[in-house]
This record gives C-alpha cells, sequence and structure tokens, in this order.
C-alpha cells in the first residue's frame, strides 16, 4: 500500500464509512455506512470515484491530514472550516493536494459531519461486505476502530478517471443542511399515538438530546402517549422514530440496532435523512407529515442533483 | 405464525427488487430498492406471496448449549417463583427452544417460548454491563449475551459458547428458525 494521507490529530471521531452492510441486518449486525449519504456520494463522484467507495466521516472536529504523496481529495457535508497549508479550502469541490501539504479544520460553522473523498477510495478492512467501520465488532475500517495520530491510509486503487481538480457541486443543489425540517412518512404504529400525542408530533419542536450519537438521537420534548398491548420484536430501519414506554421519541440512525419492540410512529424520508445527520445535540428541529408519492419526488430530485456530478 | 415469516423472508429475499427481508416474531420487515419497484406493486407482489405460502424452510439446526447455572440473578428469580434452583434448571433445560429473531446486538437471539413456570417481568432497573455468555430469562422468552452490553433481563447462568463469530459470514451461531437446547454443565 503507498500511504497517502498521514494522520497528524485524528479529530474527535473520525470513522471509515461507505454505503454499509445492508445485507447484515438479518444476522442481527447494524447496517452501518455514513450517516449524510447524499454528502459521501457527492465527495466520491467529485473525485471520480464510484460512490460507494469509503470516505472519511468526521464528526465535530476533523481531523489533521498531510499528503504523503500528491492526490485529488474532495471534503463535503458540514463546514468545519476546512484548510488547505492554512488557506480556507472550498467544500463541494476537488482540491489537488501536493506532497506535504496539510489539511485542518478549526471551529464548526454548520452540521455536525464532514466527508473527505480521496480518488482511487481509501483502503479499508472489509467485513461482511462494506468498508465501513463497526466499532462493537471491531471489524471494517481502519482496524474496526476510529482513526488515531500516525494512522497511515492509502488508496485503494489508481484514481480511474483524470484527476482533475475544480469539479465542484454547483452552489444551488448543496444541501440546506440550516432547516431543520424533517419530513416523514406515518409509521407502523400511528394509531398507537392518543391525538394530542399525533398532534404534537406533527406539530411541536423537538430538541437533539445529548444522548445522540451514530446508533441514534434521543430527542428531548413532549413526551408521547402511546397505548396497546407490548409488540412483539421487529425489523427496523434508519429514520425510524421510536417511541419507548417513557414517550421520548428516538430517532434511529445508521448504527441502529436491527430489531426492537417500541412503536414506531413516523419514518424519516431519505430525502431527509441527510440533513438529520448534520444534526448535533441541541439543535431543534420539526417532523412534516408527507405522502409516500411526495418522499418519492424529493428523493428523484436529490438524485439528479446527483447525476450532475457523474 | 413465525415459520411463516422466516419462509416469507427467504422467498421475498430472492427478488431483485429486495434489498432485505427480516423476519421479526410475526412479521417481515421488507427493505426495497425504489428505483426498481413501488411501495403498491411490491406491496401486492408481497400479498401474492404470503397467500401462496412459500414452501417452509427445514427445521433448523439443533444446537445444544452447555450452560452453568450459577447466574447472579438466580437466588433472587428462585425467590420470587418460589422454586428450588434445582427447579429452575430443570424447567429451564428442559424445552427444545426456538431461535425466533437475531437482532438487538450482534449474535443476540431471540429464544422461546420460555415455560411459563419461569415467567417473570425484565428487571426494574437494567444493568449497565452484563458479561458476555450470560444466559438470562424475561418474559416468555430466553437469551445469551453475546457481547458486553447492558441488559434488562434475569441472568440465571453462563456459557462459554461463542454466538457472536465475528469472522464467520453470517456472524452469528444462531440463525433464525434453529432449535436451542440447554443443558447443565459443571463449572
Amino acid at each position: 500500500m503507498t500511504t497517502v494521507l498521514r494522520v497528524i490529530e485524528p479529530g474527535l471521531f473520525t470513522t471509515v464509512q461507505d454505503l454499509g452492510r445492508p445485507q447484515a441486518i438479518a444476522a442481527g449486525v447494524t447496517p452501518g455506512g455514513a450517516m449524510d449519504r447524499f454528502a459521501h456520494r457527492a465527495a466520491n463522484l467529485i473525485v471520480g470515484n464510484a460512490e460507494g467507495d469509503a470516505t472519511l466521516e468526521c464528526t465535530l472536529t476533523g481531523p489533521h491530514l498531510v499528503a504523503e504523496h500528491s492526490c485529488l481529495i474532495a471534503i463535503t457535508g458540514a463546514d468545519l472550516d476546512s484548510r488547505v497549508n492554512g488557506q480556507a479550502a472550498p467544500m463541494w469541490t476537488g482540491i489537488f493536494l501536493g506532497q506535504g501539504d496539510h489539511v485542518t479544520f478549526g471551529a464548526r460553522r454548520s452540521g455536525g459531519r464532514a466527508y473527505v473523498a480521496v480518488a482511487g477510495g481509501i483502503e479499508a478492512d472489509r467485513w461482511l461486505g462494506s468498508l465501513s467501520t463497526n466499532l462493537l465488532a471491531a471489524r471494517g475500517g481502519l482496524h474496526g476502530r476510529n482513526l488515531k495520530a500516525g494512522d497511515q491510509m492509502g488508496a485503494a486503487r489508481e484514481a480511474t478517471r483524470p484527476a482533475v481538480s475544480g469539479r465542484h457541486l454547483i452552489e444551488n443543489l448543496r444541501p440546506r443542511y440550516d432547516d431543520h425540517t424533517l419530513y416523514v412518512i406515518a409509521g407502523p404504529h400511528i394509531k398507537r399515538l392518543d391525538p394530542h400525542s399525533r398532534g404534537e408530533l406533527f406539530g411541536a419542536a423537538f430538541k437533539v438530546s445529548r444522548e445522540a450519537d451514530r446508533m441514534g438521537y434521543r430527542l428531548d420534548g413532549p413526551r408521547l402517549a402511546t397505548s396497546g398491548d407490548e409488540l412483539l420484536s421487529f425489523g427496523l430501519t434508519a429514520g425510524a422514530v421510536q417511541v419507548p414506554h417513557g414517550g421520548q421519541a428516538i430517532l434511529l440512525m445508521a448504527d441502529h440496532q436491527t430489531a426492537g419492540g417500541y412503536p414506531v410512529v413516523a419514518t424519516v424520508v431519505s430525502a431527509s435523512m441527510p440533513v438529520a445527520a448534520q444534526l448535533v445535540p441541541g439543535d431543534e428541529l420539526h417532523f412534516k407529515e408527507v405522502t409516500l408519492d411526495r418522499a418519492r419526488q424529493m428523493r428523484l430530485a436529490l438524485a439528479s442533483a446527483m447525476d450532475t456530478l457523474r | 405464525m413465525n415459520t411463516r415469516a422466516i419462509a416469507l423472508a427467504a422467498a421475498l429475499k430472492k427478488r431483485r427488487d429486495v434489498r432485505q427481508a427480516v423476519a421479526g416474531y410475526t412479521g417481515v420487515t421488507v427493505h426495497f430498492d425504489p428505483d426498481q419497484t413501488t411501495h403498491d406493486a411490491l406491496g401486492a407482489a408481497i400479498k401474492r406471496l404470503a397467500a401462496k405460502r412459500p414452501p417452509m424452510a427445514e427445521p433448523g439446526r439443533l444446537h445444544r448449549i452447555p450452560v452453568v447455572y450459577d447466574g447472579p440473578d438466580l437466588e433472587e428469580v428462585a425467590a420470587r417463583l418460589k422454586l428450588s434452583r434445582e427447579k429452575i434448571v430443570e424447567v429451564h433445560s428442559r424445552p427444545i427452544y426456538r431461535v425466533f429473531l437475531l437482532g438487538f446486538v450482534p449474535g443476540w437471539a431471540y429464544l422461546g417460548p420460555l415455560p411459563e413456570e419461569l415467567e417473570l417481568p425484565r428487571r426494574h432497573v437494567p444493568r449497565t454491563q452484563v458479561p458476555a455468555g450470560s444466559v438470562a430469562i424475561a418474559g416468555r422468552q430466553t437469551g445469551i449475551y453475546p457481547l458486553p452490553t447492558p441488559g434488562g433481563w434475569h441472568l440465571i447462568g453462563r456459557t462459554s459458547v461463542k454466538l457472536f463469530l465475528a469472522d464467520s459470514d453470517p456472524p452469528s451461531l444462531f440463525r433464525a428458525g434453529d432449535r436451542v437446547k440447554f443443558f447443565a454443565a459443571k463449572s
């Protein structure tokens, strides 16, 4: 392996992620993968990778990296004040790094998770069909753990297309992470909510609590009252809004547990998951109900934005 | 119902528009590719498949699991159920349990049904850390903690059998539909 990037400082919590291992959920293994799939895919396409190649997911505080060889990178997602050799680096844009160039991050300006793609894809451990890091199993990614100082990362292969800097996602196609409306479809157990709680779910403000990580976010806000017999456990998905006995809603994210028995009262549509992925503790959010048809249209709109990078 | 759910999930997994189908106790959670099908079209196809009753899978493999019945909750469970420790061991190791569902954490299997004589609600305050290999009961279910995790079930014993096999595919000793028989072992 030829080292492309070396880690000087790992940042708060930086992991290797791809599009996850959805087929592993039947074995009880969390699907994992990038929290913000739009930013992850865009970063890859900008540098000429396949959208499922591995990227770095940098949480709240980005890493300090140095290029051991010249390479092409792209930084997308949250604005963590990315810099190359101290100069502001453009986001959602291919950046050419020469040998010895430093990539650093400063104060968080918006969102919670930035993605760094390298032309050729980041080389990492494959586990159950995916390069995503699974901390619980200590598999995938970089030796099954988050980055630490001194780690060296290689490109999985030679960049397939001529590596050109300056390719970018045009401004008005970039996600608006500051609008914290999460569009949802009604969940399979919506009828278990009493009418008042249903009104609260789709009307009141919720706030991401401090208990928020890649598994999911506990939401502060109105207590939601559910009724009915205990449910038998069933399969879950990212975006599901669960209501346990205490009535505090939980939004499941990429590393969610694969099965559970709490009522699912709503499911965040895939087009809103990038916004959900960028929420940090203290952020306020609203759920807005849409039809399945509208959810599909929103998904297609994101897909055509992505198509401009192909 | 669980046998039908497992059979339906297996049939659905063969479809190109289905990314994954996970059997629960009495239902199937289907993850589909919206570029390949629509909610309505797949919904209709699932109904047709369910009505046709896909062939049941072969009976699952039988696992015999040695258990040292010395769990930290055994005394309390015995007192609450008004049974002797010996009786609890006898009743717990009598049935052949079914693997209803995998999930919660990698390698965890929901086993049941647990005999009514051993039925207890979950612990009021869950433990923040349960050792891997702990054999536990709650409600009409029993299970083995594959990894050290928080847990609210009553710990009645422990086993040295590894449930989570990180380097196998699937990475779990048990599969949905398998059968499990416990037997008392010396520590």
